[in-house]
C-alpha cells in the first residue's frame, strides 16, 4: 500500500495524462483516444503509423494540437504553483501571479521587448522576450511591495488592493506601447487577453525548462514554506532562514510567471482557484500541495484550453474564460476571508 | 525530555553574555549599553512598561535580531556564530501573537517544533514523535489534536503554541507574553509547567511578563528595563521594591514580603 499523499499524487498524474490523450483527439478532426495512442506509440518508437489510420492526423497531433496542449498545461500547472507559493508566503489566501500584478508586470516587459525590435535593437525575440518578461515581473512585484507597505510590514488587503492598482497601470502601459507601435505589432494585444493559439514545439520547451526545475526549487523548500506559515519570527527561531527562503521563492515564482506569460499572456485567477480547492481537499501541507497544484492547475488550463478551442463556435480568448470563472472565486474567498476576521 | 543534559553547559559558566549591547530602529535607541550575564538552570523575568525594549531584548537574545553594536555571546560563543538550526535545536521561542491562515491540525503544528532536529526529505523519527506526544500530555490538548488550528478559541491556540516550542526540547525557552491573552487558570498551569522545566530540568527561561504578581511568583531574577536601558537585575526580593516600581512605572505600590505560602504580593494604590 502506497503512502496516501503519493497516490493522490499518482492519480492526478493520471488523470492530467488521460486528460491529455482526450484533448489531442478532439477539435474539427475529431480522432479517437485509441488512435491517438497509436501515432504517440508509433512517433515515440519510430516506427511508421499505419495505413488504417488518417495521414493527416500525425501531423495534427504532433504539429498543432500537442504542442499547444502541453504548453497549456505547463502553463497551468506553473501558475497554479506560482500562486501556491506567493499565498504561502506572504500568508495571504488572495495572492497569485494576476492579483499581485506580477503577470501583467511581466506582459508590459513582453511588449517592450517587441517594441525594441522597431527601435532597431535586434535581440533574438526567443531571449529578450522571456528576459524582460522576467523583468518586468520582479520590478512590478518590488513596486507592488513597496506601495502596500512601506515600513516592510505586508497587510494583506493593502497587498492586493497595490496589486490590482499597478495591474491596471501596465495594462494601460501596455494599450500605450500597442498604440506607439500600431500595426507592426498588433500581436501585443495577446499578452492582455491571453492564449495559446499557435504555440509551438519551442514554447513547450521554453516552459518546460523553467517551471519543472523550478517547481523541484519551491518543493526543497516545502518543509520551510510550512514552517513560516507561523510568522518570519517564530520561523527564524525554528531554524528557517525565512528572509533568505522568501526571497528566493519569491523570485522563483516570479521567474516562473514570467515565463508562463511570455508564452501565453495573460492568464489571471488559475493560480488563486488550483491551490485553494486543493488545500481545501488535501490540506495546507506544501510537500503535498505544491505538485498537486501542477498536476490540478496544469489539469484545469489545458481542459480550459480545450473548450474554448474544440467546443466553443469561434475562439474565446483563454483569459477571458478564466477571468470569468476565477473572478466570481475571487470574490467568495474576499467574502469568507471578510467574514472570518470578524 | 532529558535529553538537552548533555548539551548543557556547567553550572558555573554564564549561558548569556551580552556586554555594550545597543540596538536602535530608524528613529531612536532602542536598547542603549545592555550588559548582562544569565546563567543557566534560572527563571528570568522581563520586566518594564510598554516600549521599554523588551520584545527588542528577546529579539536579540534569539537572534532574530543583530545588535547594532556590541557583543552576545551564548555558551561562550559569539551568537551570531551559530547557524540558524543550531540555534533552533538550544533556543525556543513562545510568541505573544499567534495568528495562522492555513488549516494545519493541532499534531501538525505541534511537530513544528521538532523542525530544526528533523533533516530535510526525513521522516519524523519515533523520538521526535514521542516528545510532541509528551507536550501535548504536558499542556492537556491531547485531545484536540485532529482539530483545525483555525477552529480553536484563543486559549487553546496559545496552549499548543507552547507545546510548539515544549517539543522543540530546547535548553533555553523564550516567553514573550506569552500568557497575556490567556485566562489566569490557564496562565497559572502555564507557568507552573515552564518552571518545572526550571527546577526539575534545569533549563532556562527568559520571559517577558507584563503582570508584576505573576513575575514575583514564578520567577527566580528579574531583569527591569526602562527607557531601553537596563535598570536593575537581582532576586524578585531586590527588585521589586516601592521606590522600583514608583520610578520605573509611575505607580505607588506596597510590598507585601513573601510568607512561606506566599509569594511576594503588591498592592497598587489607586490614584
Amino acid at each position: 500500500m502506497l503512502p496516501k499523499p503519493l497516490l493522490i499524487l499518482i492519480l492526478l498524474g493520471l488523470f492530467l495524462a488521460a486528460a491529455i490523450i482526450l484533448a489531442t483527439g478532439m477539435g474539427f478532426l475529431v480522432i479517437t483516444p485509441l488512435e491517438v495512442l497509436h501515432i504517440l506509440g508509433a512517433k515515440v518508437s519510430g516506427t511508421a503509423v499505419g495505413a488504417e489510420i488518417n495521414s493527416a492526423f500525425p501531423f495534427v497531433i504532433m504539429d498543432v494540437r500537442l504542442p499547444r496542449i502541453l504548453t497549456a498545461a505547463i502553463v497551468g500547472g506553473g501558475l497554479a504553483v506560482a500562486g501556491a507559493v506567493f499565498q504561502a508566503i506572504l500568508l495571504n489566501p488572495l495572492a497569485d501571479p494576476y492579483t499581485l500584478g506580477v503577470s501583467s508586470g511581466a506582459a508590459f516587459g513582453a511588449s517592450l521587448a517587441l517594441v525594441l525590435g522597431i527601435l532597431g535593437i535586434t535581440v533574438p525575440v526567443l531571449v529578450s522576450v522571456p528576459l524582460f518578461a522576467f523583468l518586468g515581473a520582479i520590478a512590478t512585484l518590488a513596486a507592488v511591495f513597496a506601495l502596500a507597505a512601506p515600513d516592510g510590514r505586508l497587510s494583506s488587503n493593502t497587498l492586493i488592493l497595490s496589486g490590482v492598482i499597478v495591474a491596471a497601470i501596465l495594462s494601460a502601459g501596455i494599450g500605450f506601447i500597442k498604440y506607439l507601435a500600431d500595426e507592426q505589432v498588433g500581436v501585443i494585444i495577446f499578452w492582455l487577453m491571453g492564449s495559446f493559439v499557435g504555440r509551438t514545439w519551442s514554447d513547450v520547451a521554453l516552459t518546460a525548462i523553467f517551471v519543472l526545475p523550478g517547481l523541484l526549487v519551491m518543493l526543497y523548500f516545502g518543509r520551510d514554506l510550512n514552517i513560516m506559515a507561523l510568522g518570519g519570527r517564530t520561523a527564524d527561531t525554528l531554524g528557517v532562514d525565512s528572509r533568505r527562503v522568501k526571497k528566493i521563492l519569491l523570485v522563483g515564482a516570479s521567474l516562473i510567471t514570467a515565463i508562463c506569460v511570455s508564452v501565453s499572456g495573460i492568464i489571471g485567477f488559475v493560480g488563486l482557484i488550483v491551490p485553494h480547492l486543493l488545500r481545501l481537499l488535501l490540506g495546507p501541507d506544501n510537500r503535498l500541495l505544491l505538485p498537486a497544484c501542477f498536476l490540478g492547475g496544469a489539469i484545469l488550463l489545458l481542459t480550459a484550453d480545450t473548450i474554448t478551442r474544440a467546443w466553443l463556435p469561434s475562439e474565446l480568448p483563454i483569459g477571458v474564460l478564466t477571468a470569468l470563472i476565477g473572478g466570481p472565486f475571487f470574490c467568495y474567498i474576499f467574502r469568507k476571508k471578510q467574514l472570518g476576521q470578524r | 525530555m532529558a535529553a538537552a543534559v548533555t548539551t548543557r553547559a556547567s553550572d558555573s559558566a554564564p549561558l548569556f553574555v551580552i556586554s555594550q549591547g545597543c540596538f536602535a530602529y530608524r528613529v531612536a535607541n532602542v536598547l542603549q549599553d545592555i550588559d548582562l550575564d544569565l546563567a543557566p538552570g534560572r527563571f528570568y523575568g522581563l520586566i518594564g512598561p510598554n516600549g521599554s525594549g523588551k520584545t527588542t531584548l528577546l529579539d536579540l537574545l534569539t537572534a532574530t535580531r543583530s545588535l547594532q553594536s556590541g557583543q552576545i555571546s551564548f555558551q561562550g560563543h559569539e551568537l551570531e556564530g551559530y547557524s540558524k538550526q543550531e540555534l533552533a535545536r538550544n533556543i525556543a521561542l513562545v510568541p505573544q501573537q499567534f495568528t495562522m491562515g492555513f488549516d494545519f491540525t493541532v499534531a501538525e503544528l505541534v511537530l513544528m517544533g521538532r523542525h530544526p532536529h528533523i533533516p530535510r526529505f526525513s521522516n519524523p523519527s519515533v523520538r521526535d514523535l514521542e516528545l510532541v506526544e509528551h507536550a501535548m500530555e504536558v499542556m492537556q490538548i491531547e485531545t484536540l489534536r485532529h482539530r483545525l488550528i483555525t477552529d480553536l478559541s484563543g486559549g487553546e491556540k496559545q496552549r499548543v503554541v507552547v507545546a510548539r516550542a515544549l517539543a522543540q526540547d530546547t535548553e533555553v525557552l523564550v516567553l514573550d507574553e506569552a500568557t497575556s491573552n490567556l485566562d489566569i487558570h490557564h496562565t497559572i498551569k502555564i507557568m507552573h509547567v515552564i518552571r518545572k522545566l526550571v527546577h526539575e530540568e534545569g533549563r532556562t527561561v527568559i520571559a517577558a511578563i507584563h503582570d508584576l504578581n505573576l513575575a514575583a511568583a514564578f520567577c527566580d531574577q528579574l531583569m527591569v528595563l526602562k527607557d531601553g536601558r537596563l535598570f536593575s537585575v537581582g532576586t524578585v526580593q531586590e527588585t521589586l521594591t516601592s521606590g522600583l516600581i514608583a520610578e520605573v512605572f509611575q505607580v505607588e505600590a506596597e510590598v507585601q514580603a513573601a510568607t512561606v505560602n506566599l509569594p511576594l504580593r503588591l498592592h497598587y494604590t489607586l490614584s
